[in-house]
């Protein structure tokens, strides 16, 4: 490491995630800057986001271990509580500091 | 609808406010996942300042924390180029279902598609800008707040990450938190069920091909052939 305190293989791999991560990210707008998206794309455009936020509610989930009931308690209670008090109250702030309080306080206890 | 009639730069002040409250949920997740990754980068020998341009510039929560490890054994270039590349491949469906919404934005739209993590994409497909908000700077305000967040968290974690005093463990709920509420609010809008259950049996068969690693972009390249067959009964 030089006098900066940091050296341009660091630089380079930081570079490199920033312009793959853009990419990515750009990739369809560019795709479709100049044609028109086909038919099927309308339909995916609004099937897509629930399809998604169903994805990373369950991914969230992705590494919970089931082995003793402290492992998964906490998280699963919390979860059907923030969706409970959204159904309820269908206040967003509430809900998520509902659950996450709840889901502080079960890491605790259990 | 007077947005019209109005100087260009009032939209974005209205825009603050509402934008502000959406951004609540993930300035709590943001902010706490931040510490943690800056904490992680100093702890590997790296500047401070690096979990500031890293958030800066590279902005992919996942990414970063993949990258923590990667660097401090050296991997190549290429390597954490295609990991990166498979950890972020998701974002391409992401903007495939935000090009109608994000088609009338000019001035913030590069912005806008630089800044679309799952967190911000979350919010802008899910929530609606009060009336008489100009929808792009509302969008504006949301991506630039989320990632004030994480870039504020990240230089905390760095910087007096080992000496904050509370312990925070299990705020970063806050997220998973957050997409059930948008999850529910999916489900108010999008009231036919095949979406939800293409989404978790895709997500089922992911885990079960792949495990936890990859599981996003594969669940969501199943849910999207799955959902294909449904194009008649749905459209």
């Amino acid at each position: 490491m030089n006098a900066a305190g940091i050296n341009s293989y660091v630089l380079g791999a930081v570079l490199a995630m920033a312009a793959v991560t853009v990419a990515c990210r750009a990739t369809p707008f560019v795709f479709f800057r100049k044609r028109r998206p086909p038919k099927i794309v309308d339909y995916l455009q609004r099937y897509i986001p629930p399809m998604i936020m169903t994805v990373l509610v369950l991914g969230s989930y992705k590494t919970t271990s089931f082995a003793a009931p402290r492992d998964w308690v906490p998280g699963i209670a919390a979860g059907f509580a923030v969706a409970a008090l959204h159904l309820w109250k269908r206040n967003t702030l509430l809900s998520i500091l509902g659950g996450t309080a709840l889901y502080m306080i079960l890491i605790r206890v259990m | 609808m007077n947005s019209t009639s109005e100087p260009s730069g009032k939209g974005s002040r209205t825009a603050f406010g509402p934008a502000f409250r959406a951004s609540i949920p993930v300035l709590l997740g943001y902010m706490t996942i931040g510490i943690a990754f800056g904490l992680l980068l100093v702890k590997s020998d790296q500047p401070w300042w690096l979990a500031v341009v890293m958030s800066a510039i590279v902005y992919a929560g996942a990414a970063q924390f993949m990258a923590v490890g990667l660097l401090a054994v050296g991997t190549s270039i290429a390597e954490i180029a295609v990991l990166t590349f498979v950890i972020n491949a998701r974002h391409m469906v992401y903007g495939l279902s935000l090009l109608g919404r994000f088609a009338p934005c000019k001035r913030f739209k590069a912005y806008l598609v630089f800044a679309l993590t799952d967190e911000t994409y979350g919010i802008l497909t899910t929530t609606v800008p009060p009336e008489g908000v100009d929808k792009e700077s509302f969008y504006a305000a949301v991506s630039a707040l989320d990632q004030s967040y994480w870039i504020i968290g990240s230089a905390l974690g760095a910087l007096i990450g080992g000496i904050l005093p509370f312990d925070m463990k299990g705020i970063d709920f806050a997220l998973t938190a957050l997409f059930i509420v948008l999850l529910v609010e999916q489900i108010r809008t999008i009231k036919r069920p095949e979406p939800y259950i293409v989404a978790t049996v895709a997500t089922a068969i992911a885990l079960i091909l792949v495990g936890p690693a990859n599981l996003l972009i594969v669940a969501i390249l199943i849910s999207i052939a799955g959902i294909l067959p449904f194009r008649k009964t749905l459209a």
